[in-house]
């Protein structure tokens, strides 16, 4: 359970580290070690194949995209667009509400007993295929459908241009 | 866990760092010798006999040399590139089960670091992770070619991971399981994957020469257009480091291909072997066959690399996406068709 805090408090602090970096690249780093703070809560919770597939596709692929736009993109403080002092007025007042509302609601919460899970094993590859595969085929083909189609849109998006020249 | 068993794998992790680093350290001399022989040259021959010495004498001189650090560099970010190049290279040892288990004064215990059930997932997301090394490295030098340098891999990387990952479904699909360590003990007695899955594997060591930067992919540190590519800023140890990182993937990789396609520790006559030579010595006399099958692997990678020109960026790209990943796919396709249709009716054809 300490673990769990240590890893909850590490996520959290880095996450904010996402948001409060000046630079765009240093805060994707941030993010880089806030998914990673992400799959060490997964192996704690005994989902291995999620932790390895958080750690494959976030970390590896997804992250790596983002670092390798942002590298391209020339971002520095002269290009960067001033907000007006009403939009920020805004800003901070729309954040209050939220607060506002989120700590009205946490009032109200209260701690949940531990949750015990019937087969410990679940999260193993194993386990996972048979039930993704039984269960739940209909909703995985569905989503891999759904996948499929926007990988057909982002090439069409991207191939789009060139035709047209 | 006995305290045994704990003091064993600690063991067993500091053996596997220096045995990677030392074969990593001689790698570098096997290449210019390797070279030299490739070009009809003699190669280092002064530094003691045959110049066996040669990569002590690298090392210091690595050391002693001038550390500079761009004005402009990021200069956390900047010692951070080689170090979490060489960090990530050195990680993917741990799953790769290295022989049987061998009995040592009573314990019986595994060749292996840990024996995670997701292994090759393992594996696939360090290698994954080790593009971050080049690319913090080549941005934080604030320099054009090592900017280049680094989006050259990040892309190279990210295209040839794609069927990487189809080639091993393929193989999965035939194991039916993802650790390392069952996959080796399957081939025992001559059932290679490598015999089974030739296109797969041929796939993978496609794959694994563009994401251990070799020639002919070595598109990230390409002199004629990018000067040093990522590294061009980089000196002292922290290019070491680079060079390095880049001996210690080729050593993990052919390791993994071993231990996927060529049957780990794996020889013809092995069962007879270690019936003469018992529990300890046995399993032994596997570690040095598998360490055989990676040195020739190693050597196979620096034979390319002394025979095949670079490729153009442009080919490299064609080449990942429009001819590895078709015939992995195929590869996935065709497996499935064998293993579910043809097999079968073969088997029942010889009842």
């Amino acid at each position: 359970m300490n673990t769990f805090y240590f890893i909850a408090f590490l996520s959290i602090f880095f996450s904010i580290l996402v948001i409060s970096a000046k630079n765009p690249v240093h805060s994707i780093l941030y993010l880089v070690l806030t998914f990673f703070t992400f799959t060490v809560q997964y192996i704690l919770l005994n989902a291995q194949f999620l932790a390895v597939v958080n750690f494959i596709v976030y970390m590896g692929a997804i992250l790596v995209l983002f670092l390798y736009t942002l590298m391209l993109i020339n971002l520095n403080k002269d290009s960067e667009p001033v907000k007006s002092n009403i939009v920020k007025i805004a800003g901070v007042l729309g954040g209050g509400c939220l607060l506002v509302v989120l700590v009205g609601c946490l009032k109200q919460v209260g701690v949940a007993e531990p949750v015990l899970l019937k087969d410990p094993g679940l999260g193993l590859v194993q386990n996972l295929g048979k039930v993704l595969f039984n269960q739940f085929l209909l909703p995985f083909e569905v989503s891999s459908l759904l996948l499929l189609s926007a990988m057909v849109g982002a090439v069409l998006l991207a191939t789009k241009e060139t035709k047209s020249v | 866990m006995e305290s045994f068993d704990i003091i064993f794998k600690c063991a067993l992790v500091v053996v596997i760092f220096l045995i990677s680093l030392v074969v990593a350290m001689y790698s570098t001399y096997a290449e210019r010798k390797i070279a030299a022989f490739f070009q009809d040259r003699i190669g280092p021959n002064r530094a003691g006999p045959w110049g066996i010495l040669q990569p002590l004498c690298d090392g210091a001189k690595m050391f002693l040399k001038e550390e500079i650090i761009p004005t402009n560099a990021s200069s956390f970010l900047f010692i951070a590139g080689p170090s979490l190049a060489i960090l990530t290279a050195c990680l993917g040892s741990a799953v790769i089960p290295w022989g049987q288990s061998i009995v040592i004064g009573g314990h019986i215990v595994d060749l292996q670091v840990t024996d995670i059930n997701v292994g090759i997932l393992y594996i696939f997301g360090v290698v994954s992770l080790g593009v971050y090394g080049v690319m913090i490295g080549g941005w934080a030098s604030n320099n054009k070619y090592s900017l280049l340098g680094a989006i050259r891999a990040a892309s190279q990387n990210i295209s040839y991971e794609i069927s990487m990952g189809l080639s091993i479904i393929a193989l999965l699909m035939l194991t039916g399981t993802l650790s390392l360590k069952e996959i080796v003990a399957q081939q025992h007695g001559w059932h290679w994957n490598v015999l089974t899955q030739p296109l797969g594997f041929l796939l993978f060591i496609v794959c694994a020469f563009a994401e251990t930067n070799r020639t002919p992919f070595d598109l990230p540190e390409c002199e004629t257009e990018l000067v040093g590519g990522y590294h061009t800023e980089y000196s002292s140890m922290k290019l070491g480091f680079y060079l390095f990182a880049e001996y210690i993937n080729m050593f993990i990789s052919s390791a993994v291909m071993v231990t996927l396609y060529w049957g780990g520790y794996n020889y013809p006559g092995m069962d007879w072997v270690l019936a003469h030579t018992g529990p300890t010595l046995g399993p032994l006399i596997g570690v040095a066959v598998m360490f055989a099958k990676i040195f020739l692997f190693i050597f196979f990678f620096m034979w390319v690399r002394w025979t095949i020109p670079r490729f153009r960026y442009d080919q490299l790209m064609d080449l990942g996406w429009k001819v590895l990943i078709p015939l992995a796919i195929a590869n996935i396709v065709l497996t499935a068709v064998f293993s579910s249709y043809i097999a079968p009716l073969i088997v029942s054809l010889f009842k």
